[in-house]
């Protein structure tokens, strides 16, 4: 029987299938990015490739494995780092300011035993962490001023969100990796109006300012140089006030008169008596008194 | 050639019906770098009878044996209870062909200079391929994904040009920012095992440090001169996130392309930038006036000091000198009316004793010296 029958191509094609289907229910190959979770008639066997910190890639247990085929069903679990999305959290701050939060946490299986007794999948892990991510960030935020957010405090902040999402993550056999703000905005609307209302104010306030202070110090250098120009003139003419005040009166005379170039702006009749000194000459000199 | 790739897609068909066969393609990360054809190929897919029934595998195998043999006839030598005599060995002939191709085409990598190879054996990672061409066993027992570790990646927010990219910043105030990470693949492996999604990833990251670096300052730092702080801080923020994820990505570069006030404040913005400039010029406006009063100031004690020390060799002399010179350019210049003084009382009729144009009527007080205009 046996000869014959691998004389046969069609019975050889037969046996190498029936081979073929045998081999691929017994052989399993592990990927790094997934963890096998072994189940023997629905019973929870083990788990190949889990998660390790810090091992080698090579040295995981990922690979070929050999299971019972029709007893043991595979349930994969990826063993990369996931991401749980959360978007347009509405929170409220003490100071009743209204914030819209998006933000994410990424996470890992390292217990895929237990995700799979508890929660069947990575997508239902994700959902049932991110109602939870969700409340809390509304009770950390809510515990704080809007400020907070807003300084250093924020990673404390965070911290407390991730412990609490730790606490419950556990449950599942998932290891919260990072919990992290993305956006924190001031919805739009009034709460966006009123702080670019309150920029703008304070910019208005703030050209005020720069105009009043230029203003202030243009007058004072301007009254530095007055002051320093007088002390220059006291310096100088103080030597002798009486000489200053005739020759002052001199050049005073060229310039009102348009003798200094100058066109004055309008014309002089000068009526003299002869009794003015000028004229003393233009007196006596006849023959004199 | 077009024949195996033919063959080639219809062990992917037959691969497809069972994915969640041992060499399923839902098993193998995804996303794997272009150029890489998916999963492996069955290798077990050639016997005629496929799961898919036999027409359609046999069809192509007949062709293709045909092919192999040089277009002879003979074909069918498959056929149930028809055992051809030299059919078999046309069968192993053809089969040992298919698995030499096979080998040939599944062991032998050609890496680009900007590659890397990430080999794993049966699922498991067995090292990584430098640049140039490579062995490794045939799949499925090796599986090769290329991963590029040279490119540099760019991610730029906002993702479209004319979205604004409003943040807070420490002071409460709000900013427009526009920014860009550059990023690159340090460790292939890491790349590959570790994330998921790693561009998803990235932008993730960057968008939270980002918000973190701006809320850590002040608006006017961000607008000016706290920015290479910020894409400092950033950069190191986001490798330090992507490190703990373990993620094999390298930050190469962040850039802040513009940072602006948000567009319904901008007029404001600009104001002050006007208020600045107007103190500015009130400023250099002043500082020209006491300039020039100094110096004036410094000339006419000059000239005066000049004039001082000739008045003090020769006083007298000096001063009937000025008065003369003095009041002979003065009435040089003027109309002169020279009035004897005594008992007579002289009619002035004043308005002609000037040839004044009427245009100008000067108040008419009886001073001695009318003047019009001082300079």
């Amino acid at each position: 029987m046996g000869a014959s029958l691998f004389r046969n191509p069609m019975a050889l094609g037969i046996f190498a299938l029936a081979l073929l289907i045998l081999l691929a229910n017994t052989l399993v190959i592990v990927p790094e990015t997934k963890q096998a979770v072994i189940l023997r008639v629905q019973q929870p066997r083990g788990v190949v490739n889990r998660y390790e910190p810090n091992e080698e890639f090579g040295r995981t247990g990922a690979g070929l494995i050999a299971k019972i085929p029709l007893l043991d069903r595979i349930v994969w679990v990826d063993k990369r780092v996931l991401d749980i999305e959360l978007d347009n959290q509405q929170v409220l701050s003490t100071d009743q300011l209204r914030l819209q939060v998006d933000a994410f946490a990424r996470f890992r299986v390292i217990d895929p035993l237990r995700m799979v007794v508890t929660a069947q999948s990575e997508e239902n892990v994700i959902n049932r962490l991110e109602p939870i991510l969700g409340s809390a960030l509304r009770n950390e935020l809510g515990k704080r001023e809007f400020a907070a957010l807003l300084s250093p405090e924020r990673g404390e902040v965070m911290n407390n969100i991730q412990a609490g999402l730790q606490r419950v993550a556990r449950n599942y056999g998932v290891e919260i990796v990072d919990v992290r703000i993305r956006h924190a905005d001031l919805p739009t609307g009034s709460p966006l109006d009123s702080a670019l209302e309150r920029m703008r104010t304070a910019r208005r306030q703030e050209s005020l300012t720069i105009q009043a202070r230029g203003l202030t110090q243009a007058q004072i250098i301007r009254a530095d140089a007055d002051a320093q120009a007088a002390s220059v003139y006291a310096g100088a003419f103080g030597k002798d006030p009486g000489f200053y005040d005739f020759y002052r009166s001199m050049q005073s005379y060229r310039r009102t008169f348009g003798a200094d170039g100058s066109e004055p702006t309008g014309e002089t009749s000068i009526i003299l008596s002869p009794n003015n000194g000028y004229l003393r000459q233009f007196q006596s000199g006849a023959g004199g008194n | 050639m077009l024949n195996i790739s033919g063959w080639i897609a219809r062990a992917g068909v037959l691969r497809n019906d069972n994915p969640k066969g041992p060499w399923g393609g839902g098993n193998k990360g995804e996303g794997g770098s272009p150029g890489e054809g998916g999963g492996p190929r069955n290798p077990w897919a050639f016997p005629p009878e496929g799961r898919r029934g036999r027409s359609t595998t046999s069809t192509s195998l007949d062709e293709f044996l045909k092919r192999a043999r040089g277009g002879g006839g003979g074909g069918g030598g498959g056929r149930p209870g028809l055992p051809l005599p030299g059919g078999s060995s046309i069968w192993w002939i053809g089969a040992g062909l298919l698995v030499l191709l096979w080998v040939l085409f599944t062991s032998i990598h050609s890496i680009g200079p900007e590659q890397r190879g990430v080999v794993t054996t049966l699922g498991n990672y067995s090292g990584t391929l430098s640049p140039g061409v490579q062995l490794t066993a045939p799949s499925p027992f090796a599986q090769v994904r290329k991963v590029d570790v040279e490119a540099i990646r760019n991610e730029e927010f906002p993702q479209g040009s004319t979205a604004d990219n409003l943040m807070l910043t420490g002071d409460q105030n709000i900013i427009d920012l526009a920014y860009s990470v550059q990023w690159n693949v340090r460790s292939p492996e890491n790349f590959i095992f570790q994330i998921a999604d790693p561009e998803a990833t990235v932008r993730a990251v960057a968008e939270s440090a980002m918000r973190s670096a701006v809320a850590s300052v002040t608006l006017d730092q961000a607008l000016g001169v706290g920015r290479t702080v910020i894409e400092a801080q950033v950069l190191a923020l986001m490798q330090q996130i992507l490190d703990e994820y373990r993620s094999g990505i390298r930050i190469s570069n962040v850039a802040i392309r513009a940072a602006n006030p948000p567009a319904a404040v901008d007029e404001d913005f600009k104001a002050v930038n006007a208020a600045q400039q107007q103190a500015q010029a009130n400023l250099n406006q002043a500082r020209a006036y006491a300039q020039q009063v100094i110096a004036r100031a410094q000339g006419e004690a000059a000239e005066f000091d000049k004039i001082y020390e000739q008045y003090v060799s020769a006083p007298e002399v000096t001063r009937r000198r000025l008065y003369y010179e003095t009041m002979e350019a003065v009435l040089a210049k003027s109309n002169k009316t020279i009035v004897e003084s005594g008992d007579v009382t002289p009619y002035l009729p004043l308005p002609n004793a000037a040839a004044r144009p009427a245009a100008t009527p000067e108040p008419q007080t009886p001073p001695v010296v009318v003047q019009g205009g001082a300079n």
